[in-house]
């Protein structure tokens, strides 16, 4: 439940936490870590840090969940998961922190985000990423949420996804990091 | 289509062994915080250091990981969002390509919906963010929808891959 809670602060709310280590720390393993022996210490090399206080670091922001995993990031697609539905909800503001949470915490739900609605041309606030095999399977999760949660009167899209122009991991650019530390 | 996708499947399948998926699968939240955490998945796993490595050396290079590494909380540094737009059939192939072609944009969908393209832009900071979604907007001729990340709901503990 730890994790439940620093995952869901708002953007408006993140405490500035990170300190120009951790910022460089964050750009050197943004694409990954060395798949190496000592990958802490590697990385602790290419900083000049000791492999202690990489470690250290990293304990520390996972803890305050800046870092919200570590470990193998898969690609579902090349996985056989082909399908993948963003399922967007229009849920009452009174209710959408709750039923947020009720559905975050199943395991076939990769996302679950709270987003503006943009009225007229967009209504919905809550954004859900679920993938499956095949569509099937997608909507049967889906269908799943709606009976677990309650969600029986909430309007909801399925997007399913078709072509995949881009997918990769954000870049953040060292210079830019370094701008925005010592606040 | 659908058909294409289950061969495929079945061949990745059959390509994986036992290693393999529980590389995959038992290490997408917990990878350990000690010198030699590999060692560790290794004696879990019943195998050496050594081939653990080579393991995940070959899945990044086949594609199946995109990294063994850190999936950071969003808009921790810098600012990201969501981003979608209603573009005509015909343009689809030209305005994706124009979105793609931002260092900014990392994501970038095709979606079945009035608004078909959907993409995440990330950038130094909420002003350089909109300037970037100001400009597709600009070369486009449409409107962007922006969609920043109010809250986040999800405890990330990784994916549970089934192999049937």
């Amino acid at each position: 439940m730890d994790m439940k809670v620093t995952a869901s602060t708002s953007a408006e709310q993140l405490p500035a936490v990170l300190d120009a280590v951790d910022t460089a720390l964050i750009a050197e393993i943004q694409t990954g870590l060395p798949l190496t022996t000592h990958p802490y210490a590697e990385v602790g090399r290419r900083l000049g840090l000791d492999e202690e206080e990489v470690i250290a670091r990293l304990q520390r922001l996972l803890k305050e969940g800046v870092i919200k995993r570590l470990g193998v990031v898969v690609r579902h697609h090349e996985l056989g998961y082909r399908a993948n539905g963003m399922v967007v909800w229009d849920i009452p503001d009174s209710e959408v922190s709750e039923l947020g949470l009720c559905i975050g915490r199943f395991e076939f739900v990769t996302l679950c985000y709270r987003r503006p609605r943009r009225l007229p041309d967009w209504r919905y606030n809550l954004f859900t990423m679920i993938h499956g095999r095949d569509r099937d399977e997608v909507l049967a999760n889906v269908d799943f949420l709606i009976d677990r949660c309650g969600l029986q009167t909430v309007a909801h899209e399925i997007l399913f996804s078709q072509r995949r122009f881009k997918q990769r991991g954000a870049i953040y650019h060292k210079s830019q990091l370094q701008k925005e530390t010592g606040n | 289509m659908h058909r294409y996708s289950k061969n495929l499947q079945q061949t990745e399948s059959s390509q994986l062994g036992f290693l393999e998926k529980h590389l995959l699968n038992d290490f997408q939240h917990n990878l350990p915080l000690v010198p030699r955490p590999f060692a560790l998945l290794a004696e879990e796993l019943g195998t050496s250091e050594q081939t653990v490595i080579e393991t995940l050396q070959l899945l990044q290079n086949r594609g199946y990981i995109s990294r063994v590494g850190a999936i950071f909380r969003a808009n921790t540094i810098g600012a990201s969002t969501l981003a979608a737009m209603a573009v005509p059939e015909d343009e689809l192939e030209n305005v994706a390509g124009m979105v793609n072609s931002y260092t900014e944009v990392n994501h970038n969908y095709q979606r079945e919906h009035h608004f078909n393209l959907w993409f995440v832009a990330t950038a130094k900071d909420e002003t350089a963010l909109r300037q970037v979604l100001q400009e597709i907007e600009q070369r486009s001729g449409i409107a962007v929808l922006y969609l920043p990340m109010l809250e986040d709901y999800h405890v990330d503990l990784g994916f549970e891959l089934q192999w049937t």
